[in-house]
């Protein structure tokens, strides 16, 4: 159940081609998040998979059946749109009972099953208004009750916490993330913030102009991104990446520490690091600076809990280093990851 | 977490439909709208072509092709001289006011103020109001012994003794004499357009984001200075669209000049509308009928060109 | 002094408008006088034309319902009103969602283009449709109007509702195909109920404009009691060659004021109309 292929898919508009021959499966029951900067095709993907979009190539298959060229409503997917799209002129009992009744499903039925995702979203008290009586967060929930009441085999969700407010999109985030585990429905996620996807996701898939980059847990993707794309996209702040002829080294912020505080057992990489510019952030303190001779200086940045209290004082010049198995190398010229130890 | 069992309707059993495809149903739905269009204007339009190429009349109807001859016997008809004169006289000239007018009153009507659902309305009324009928008002207004114009031009004293302004008659003749004729639907023509222009007008003024004029102020400009930088570029295609629908109704009017005139005296106030109807319709001659309004499409024509060139640049930012 | 300043040009403005006012609306307020004077007070070129100089009367209007076929018109009217709406709203609302919706790029064009037949005018079609008319037997009928009106109401109602439709959010539509309709379905069921106001507003207009309508009344219909208002009271209302004109005035006012009302109220959206959605 819930088992959506994607196979060979290219969607081009004109000349562009916002969706480049891409190939991919989902897990049973798992939390997909597509990710990546606006125009990566990462949206375009998600409507094609709901039928609203049609690829130029390419099949769609969910749970075995081939779906290319089905209409929506034969999917037996169900999706909530970045506006939440709830009808305004309905109450929020009537938008939830909507696609229970556009299939023809019978009142006694109809009345219980609302009731039912209503509950599962604590909105059963919002069931007589209507869509602009309410919140953001309480539209959020009931555009989420409306997908889930006809029990979809596919959950797709496009960017639906962009609309709340920073505060809220916590909280929103990790009930999200509560409900999907409980209920078990496969869920494809479109964001393009990185850090929501680290949080939600099982699998991420970092796209970038039409094409995946790489698809992995979050953690693979942080520790061990497939290029330089994913390596810079993924983390804030971006990884590191220094020039070494006709390679580039990468390491992330908080690998980069002064030369006294990195445990390195296989050794490590050192350099004097000029400190340009520090940002104090409570938890953690964020060194901007370069590396390497002056004429030649590359800028880099390091991230020092807040435990470290060493003083760096702006203008002088430190010994930091990166323990070898942190560094990552890639191809300059392609960008892609290079396996194997750093030198 | 159980829910209440409902089966699903087995998705083998339905299929995508004609109701479901995109670009069949565009074209079903946007048909009828199409073929009323080709069959009701263009084909008539293309048979307007036609008639003025040929010989008929209403008791011979038939399209026997004769040529450009009856353009050649337009433009040799006196009349259709006058025609052509006044279509162009009227129309720019009441435009020409319209515009000024309009611009004045939308202004006026930015500011708050008391009452201004009823000015509204008052102001609209000639536009809101059948033509026809708004046009019979004008013309008890013109009438050669009743006329309220005349009767408080006497009781001014411009009217009616030696030593008057306007001559020691007691009327003015206004719809009989040429020259007072012309302007009196001149007058009616303005009156016609001009809430239309001023509300096309209003909407444009009240389109300018507040930020740019605020901006200004700040920067030190002066309303004289506002108007000229700011308002008067950014409202210059919402103007031209106000003084380009205003041409097209003016210059295409029958009803004013029908209502009022007839087209007299002696044919002073022909346009060429009126003289179609006189020729065409009423006399029977298609073919030169239809050439004599033929005469109005060219202008037409590069109207329509204008009006989407300037409807194109109305993204105000 | 200030505030002198600040009276002056209010009282400015005031004035400014009062004359505009008076200026549009004199021949109307002539109107309501003269619909209930006297003949006598009427006609005596020394009365003051403003005032009544003799008691109201209800005579003209008596007249009017009576010995004309005004009454007539207004059914005429009306029922070329109805049928005009109808026609129009089976034609433009389907045509300009199309076109508003699914027709990417050539969707935008074939809309001005629909827009732009607006600009043909009457006095060029008159003559081919006056043909029509006599070749199927329809001249000095109703039915005349009602099947040539449409020529300006559906270009000018598609563009106007065209507009209207983009609006609405594709979202939604979307959502209703995804929760189970078609797409014929979506726009029937979810696009159109969202989509009242549009619609309201293409019927004021198909009315309104069908009633103000004179060139094509005046050349299909000479048949007195088949006149529709427009041409009816203008050319109807003379005994020999003399213009009656209390009643005259009377029949014009009542053609003229309920219309008016309706119309200024959605006279935003028609100014939209023609500046092609520039104006906001």
């Amino acid at each position: 159940m819930g088992c959506v292929e994607i196979r060979g898919v290219s969607k081009a508009f004109g000349n562009v081609l916002a969706v480049d021959h891409v190939d991919l499966v989902t897990n049973e029951g798992e939390f997909l998040v597509l990710l990546g900067p606006s125009g990566c095709g990462k949206t375009t993907l998600l409507r094609m998979i709901a039928g609203i979009e049609t690829p130029t190539e390419g099949e769609f298959v969910i749970d075995g059946r081939v779906v290319t060229g089905l209409p929506p409503r034969l999917r037996n997917i169900a999706m909530v749109f970045q506006s939440y799209a709830l009808y305004p002129h309905m109450t929020v009992f009537r938008n939830i009972a909507f696609p229970l009744r556009a299939r023809g499903v019978d009142e006694s039925t109809v009345r219980k099953k609302v009731e039912w995702a209503a509950g599962m979203f604590q909105i059963g008290r919002l069931l007589d208004r209507k869509p602009r009586e309410l919140s953001g967060g309480e539209r959020q929930r009931v555009a989420l009750a409306r997908a889930m009441v006809r029990e979809p085999s596919v959950f797709l969700l496009d960017e639906p916490l962009s609309n709340l407010d920073a505060l809220l999109r916590t909280s929103a985030r990790e009930e999200l993330r509560q409900f999907q585990r409980r209920v078990g429905v496969t869920t494809i996620y479109v964001t393009h913030d990185q850090v929501e996807a680290m949080g939600l996701g099982d699998r991420i898939v970092v796209m970038s102009q039409g094409k995946i980059r790489q698809v992995g847990t979050p953690l693979d993707i942080y520790r061990y991104p497939a290029d330089t794309f994913v390596a810079t996209f993924v983390g804030s702040p971006p990884m590191n990446l220094l020039e070494q002829e006709d390679v580039l080294l990468g390491f992330r912020p908080e690998t980069f520490l002064p030369a006294d505080a990195v445990e390195g057992s296989e050794g490590m990489v050192t350099w004097p690091f000029e400190v340009t510019y520090t940002e104090y952030l409570g938890a953690e303190r964020l060194v901007y600076g370069n590396v390497g001779e002056k004429s030649k200086g590359r800028h880099v940045i390091a991230r020092l809990p807040g435990s470290l209290t060493l003083p760096l004082d702006t203008g002088k010049t430190y010994p930091f280093a990166v323990a070898r198995r942190d560094l990552r190398r890639f191809d300059r010229k392609s960008g892609l990851a290079v396996p194997g130890d750093a030198a | 977490m159980t829910s209440p069992a409902v089966s699903p309707p087995s998705p083998e059993t339905e299929r995508a439909g004609i109701l479901d495809r995109e670009g069949t149903l565009a074209k079903l739905l946007i048909a009828p709208a199409v073929l009323y269009i080709v069959a009701m204007i263009g084909f008539p339009f293309v048979l307007a072509i036609l008639y003025s190429l040929s010989s008929s009349t209403t008791g011979d109807p038939s399209l026997k092709i004769v040529g450009l001859r009856n353009f050649g016997a337009a433009l040799s008809d006196p009349v259709f001289r006058i025609a052509l004169r006044n279509t162009f006289l009227f129309t720019l000239l009441s435009q020409a006011i319209v515009i000024v007018l309009s611009r004045v009153l939308a202004n006026a009507l930015m500011k708050a103020f008391r009452g201004k659902w009823i000015v509204r309305f008052l102001i609209m009324l000639p536009w809101t109001a059948p033509i026809s009928l708004g046009t019979i008002g004008w013309l008890w207004m013109y009438d050669s012994i009743f006329s309220p114009i005349d009767w408080v031009l006497r009781y001014l004293g411009a009217l009616g003794s030696a030593a008057a302004l306007f001559g020691p008659q007691t009327n003015l003749y206004w719809l009989g004499v040429p020259g007072l004729a012309i302007a009196s639907v001149i007058i009616v023509n303005v009156w016609r357009i001009l809430p239309l222009a001023t509300v096309i007008q209003l909407g444009g003024l009240s389109s300018i984001p507040r930020d740019l004029i605020e901006a200004a102020e700040v920067d030190g400009a002066t309303p004289w200075r506002r108007t000229l930088s700011i308002t008067i570029p950014l409202t210059l295609p919402i103007v031209s669209i106000a003084f380009l629908f205003g041409i097209v109704f003016t210059f295409t009017d029958l009803v004013v000049v029908y209502v009022l005139t007839r087209g007299g005296p002696v044919h002073m106030t022909q346009v060429l509308s009126t003289w179609t109807f006189f020729k065409g319709i009423e006399g029977g001659d298609l073919a030169q009928g239809a050439a004599i309004s033929l005469f109005m499409f060219p202008v037409l024509a590069v109207v329509a060109a204008l009006i989407l060139r300037m409807a194109r640049r109305t993204e105000v930012v | 002094m200030a505030s002198l300043g600040k009276l002056a040009r209010r009282g400015g403005l005031y004035t400014l408008l009062g004359g505009f006012a008076f200026f549009s609306a004199f021949p109307f307020y002539w109107m309501v006088i003269a619909t209930f004077k006297r003949d006598h007070d009427l006609f005596s070129p020394l009365n003051n034309p403003f005032l009544f100089n003799e008691p109201p009367t209800l005579d003209h209007l008596r007249l009017l319902f009576t010995e004309t076929h005004f009454a007539g018109y207004l059914t005429n009217t009306l029922v070329v009103g109805l049928a005009v709406v109808a026609i129009t709203l089976a034609t433009a609302v389907p045509a300009a969602y199309a076109l508003a919706r699914w027709a990417r790029g050539w969707g935008e064009t074939l809309g001005i283009g629909i827009f732009l037949t607006y600009l043909v005018p009457p006095t060029i079609l008159f003559i081919p449709l006056s043909r029509f008319a006599s070749y199927f037997g329809l001249q000095e009928s109703l039915w005349s109007l009602i099947l040539v009106y449409p020529t300006f109401t559906i270009p000018f109602c598609t563009w106007l509702l065209m507009g209207f439709f983009k609006t609405i959010p594709k979202d939604i539509e979307e959502q209703a195909m995804i929760d189970g309709l078609s797409r014929f379905e979506a726009m029937t069921k979810v696009v159109f109920p969202l989509a009242v106001s549009g619609i309201l507003t293409v019927v004021v207009f198909s009315f309104t404009l069908s009633m103000h309508e004179f060139i094509y009344a005046l050349t299909f219909i000479s048949v007195s009691a088949k006149k529709t208002v427009s041409i009816g009271v203008p050319t109807e209302l003379v005994r020999g060659d003399v213009f009656q004109w209390g009643p005259l005035m009377a029949g014009a006012l009542i053609a003229s004021i309920p219309v008016a009302v309706v119309y200024t109220f959605f006279l935003d959206r028609f100014v939209a109309g023609f500046t092609m959605g520039a104006v906001k």
